[in-house]
């Protein structure tokens, strides 16, 4: 099977949705420039014409009502934010309008819109292109939130959200448009709502949100090497939640440690916490363990922003604590860095 | 005032008359029983402005996708005429227009055209735009209509949305039903330009101010902006200046509150109520008092029995809570 990176299966989703559906149509700032939100919406202008592919005006909040009209009425909108801190701008539309619009009706409309939103780290980005914010929207009944992590898994989530009738929020993080895997060629659907193992294990359960599977993965390959087998659960959506796949997880495993990138105050590694801890106290061998953001604003010097950042060095050493083990010397392992592919500016 | 107008026929007269009427004695019929506490739902009432979204939707005959905002009865009327439905949804019943989830700020008729009214201030506007996208895009020949007071001009996404609908091309029609305040707040604590009309021009909108308090002038006014927004795929903007009779959120009058006095609305508004003036037009259409009155009297008993049908239909059952968060895969 040919590979494919994250953001190329980003690009062959929306295409062969825009192909079988002509409804479908993807907008947003900056949409059909040279740039195409780091590629992922290269070409479309020119398969699909500027009726089905269009930059807006910087009105989030307007081009939000705009795609639930548009969504309501017949078509099937795809909108694009390039970082999730301008997503803010259109709070009002996504929570006090496309949340609502199905049960205010009973159930009479359906809001078939997509919303993508790009999340992550780049190089010193500082304290507004820097969010994830995953809980300010799975707090919000109504709404769908998904966050795949690998190439084929972003496809198939994509092709689900732009055929479910439900708003879709997906959250991508911009380092996982480089990961490169087999993708197959046809256009599939992976469901939503379905979790995923992404590596079976037995000593303790990593829940890992969308970047921090990679940085998971890393940890586990470490920890193997002393012993250690981590299973990586990937929720992939986030609401609605695959609780099931979790809490199994856990109880096999007697101990989690939830990996996010996101603030940990209030975030959406407190919602999964607690829910373990309601559902399989019993079984626990530890208390459930959450890593992620600094409680700060996200500073923007290199040294600090990696005092900021949780990463794979995270994961070994909060699996070391939970089991007990003494902290390995991590000097020799290849951890890594966005340097070898991307040095700015944005 | 468009004195140069010619005369609507008969038979639009009564229809505007009709719509004129139904949302009125709806909202008298809801004055009367508010009290009763069996409609628990804050109401934003229309009565006085009505005119506005009448004249509008019977300009736009049903090929209106109407947007409204929380001050939604005489739009979702005007569009409708589903009493049966309206009233079912205030006194909270399956059988209303969200299965009582909804209530009087989030009324909803999609499959007549009265899409969602909405209850955060200006929320509704680009919703219509999208919607006028959806409408050029899929050739409907619907033409989305948002309403929505001056209040609503304050906000940035009314500029974002006419900026968007021009920039779009997209044939639509932005309703100000202008009634001069914002809850208790005058326009002038609120709004440093002189004519909201002026102000929109530039954005590429058609932008037209009617001050007649009149329904025949709002309908022909409304035909016009419509034919030509269809035309030139241009967004119609129509600042309608009208008169809220009643206090901001629920069924009482604010004269004692010291804002706005009694004697002038009465003055310059109540004297040439457009009911009383389209009742006026009627006799001289020669329809005579009679005939009035028994159009008058078929409304009333519809209103009876459209309440009676929600005083019996089902009150939704606990298991309703979870239903229809999401839509069901068909």
């Amino acid at each position: 099977m040919r590979k494919l990176d994250y953001a190329g299966a980003i690009r062959e989703a929306t295409t062969q949705e825009m192909e079988r559906d002509p409804r479908v149509f993807v907008y947003g700032i900056g949409v059909p420039t040279w740039s195409s939100i780091f590629g992922t919406t290269k070409g479309l202008v020119e398969k699909f014409g500027p009726e089905r592919c269009f930059d807006t005006p910087i009105s989030e909040d307007a081009m939000t009502g705009f795609g639930l009209g548009a969504a309501i009425r017949g078509l099937r909108p795809i909108h694009v934010h390039i970082r999730v801190d301008f997503m803010i701008l259109a709070t009002n539309q996504l929570v006090n309008m496309v949340s609502n619009y199905i049960y205010s009706t009973g159930g009479r409309l359906k809001v078939p819109l997509v919303v993508r939103a790009v999340i992550g780290r780049g190089w010193g980005q500082g304290a507004q292109h820097s969010k994830s914010l995953f809980s300010n929207f799975t707090h919000i009944p109504g709404l769908k939130v998904i966050a795949p992590t690998t190439p084929s898994d972003v496809k198939g989530m994509l092709t689900a959200a732009i055929r479910d009738d439900n708003p879709v929020i997906c959250f991508e993080h911009r380092w996982l448009y480089w990961a490169e895997e087999e993708v197959p060629e046809e256009a599939y659907e992976v469901p939503l709502g379905v979790g995923r193992i992404l590596r079976p294990g037995r000593d303790v359960t990593v829940v890992g949100l969308s970047w921090m599977n990679v940085e998971a993965r890393l940890a586990a390959d470490i920890l193997a090497r002393r012993g250690v087998s981590v299973e990586i659960v990937d929720p992939r959506t986030l609401a609605p939640l695959d609780e099931g796949l979790i809490l199994d997880s856990v109880r096999r495993t007697g101990r989690c440690i939830i990996a996010d990138c996101d603030w940990v105050d209030s975030g959406f590694s407190a919602e999964l916490s607690a829910r373990i801890h309601e559902k399989c106290f019993g079984q626990l061998k530890a208390p459930v363990r959450r890593i992620g953001f600094a409680h700060t604003p996200c500073p923007t010097v290199r040294e600090l922003e990696n005092e900021f950042y949780p990463n794979a060095r995270t994961i070994v050493h909060a699996v070391e604590d939970m089991l007990g083990l003494e902290a390995a010397n991590l000097d020799g392992e290849d951890f890594f860095s966005h340097e070898r592919r991307f040095r700015g500016p944005f | 005032m468009r004195s140069d107008r010619e005369p609507l026929p008969k038979t639009t007269a009564i229809q505007l008359y009709r719509s004129l009427f139904l949302a009125r004695r709806s909202e008298e019929y809801i004055v009367e029983h508010y009290p009763e506490n069996l409609m628990r739902t804050p109401m934003h009432m229309s009565m006085g402005q009505e005119f506005v979204c009448v004249g509008v939707c019977a300009a736009l005959d049903g090929t209106a996708d109407v947007f409204a905002s929380y001050r939604s009865h005489a739009a979702f009327l005007a569009q409708t005429h589903d009493t049966d439905r309206f009233f079912s949804e205030l006194y909270g019943r399956t059988s209303g227009t969200g299965e009582g989830k909804g209530g009087s700020m989030h009324l909803a008729a999609p499959d007549q055209g009265h899409i969602l009214s909405s209850g955060v201030v200006a929320t509704q506007i680009p919703v219509a735009v999208g919607a006028a996208f959806a409408n050029l895009r899929l050739a409907t020949g619907r033409t989305a209509v948002a309403f929505f007071g001056d209040g609503a001009a304050d906000a940035g996404v009314f500029w974002e949305s006419l900026n968007s609908a021009a920039l779009f091309r997209l044939p639509m029609l932005f309703v100000c039903e202008d009634n001069g305040y914002a809850v208790d707040t005058p326009r002038a604590a609120r709004q440093v330009a002189a004519s909201l009309t002026e102000a929109v021009k530039p954005f590429g909108a058609d932008a037209y101010e009617d001050d007649s308090g009149d329904v025949e002038s709002v309908y022909t006014l409304a035909r016009e902006a419509v034919t030509k927004a269809r035309r030139d795929r241009r967004p119609a903007f129509l600042n309608i200046k009208c008169c809220r009779y009643l206090e901001h959120v629920g069924i009482g009058t604010d004269w004692n509150w010291g804002y706005r006095d009694q004697a002038t609305v009465e003055r310059e508004w109540i004297a040439r109520d457009a009911l009383k003036v389209q009742r006026a037009r009627l006799a001289s259409h020669q329809v005579g008092e009679s005939a009035i009155a028994a159009l008058e009297q078929e409304i009333e008993s519809a209103i009876q029995a459209s309440v009676q049908r929600a005083s019996l239909a089902p009150i939704p059952t606990p298991d309703r809570l979870h239903a229809g968060v999401f839509h069901a895969k068909a």
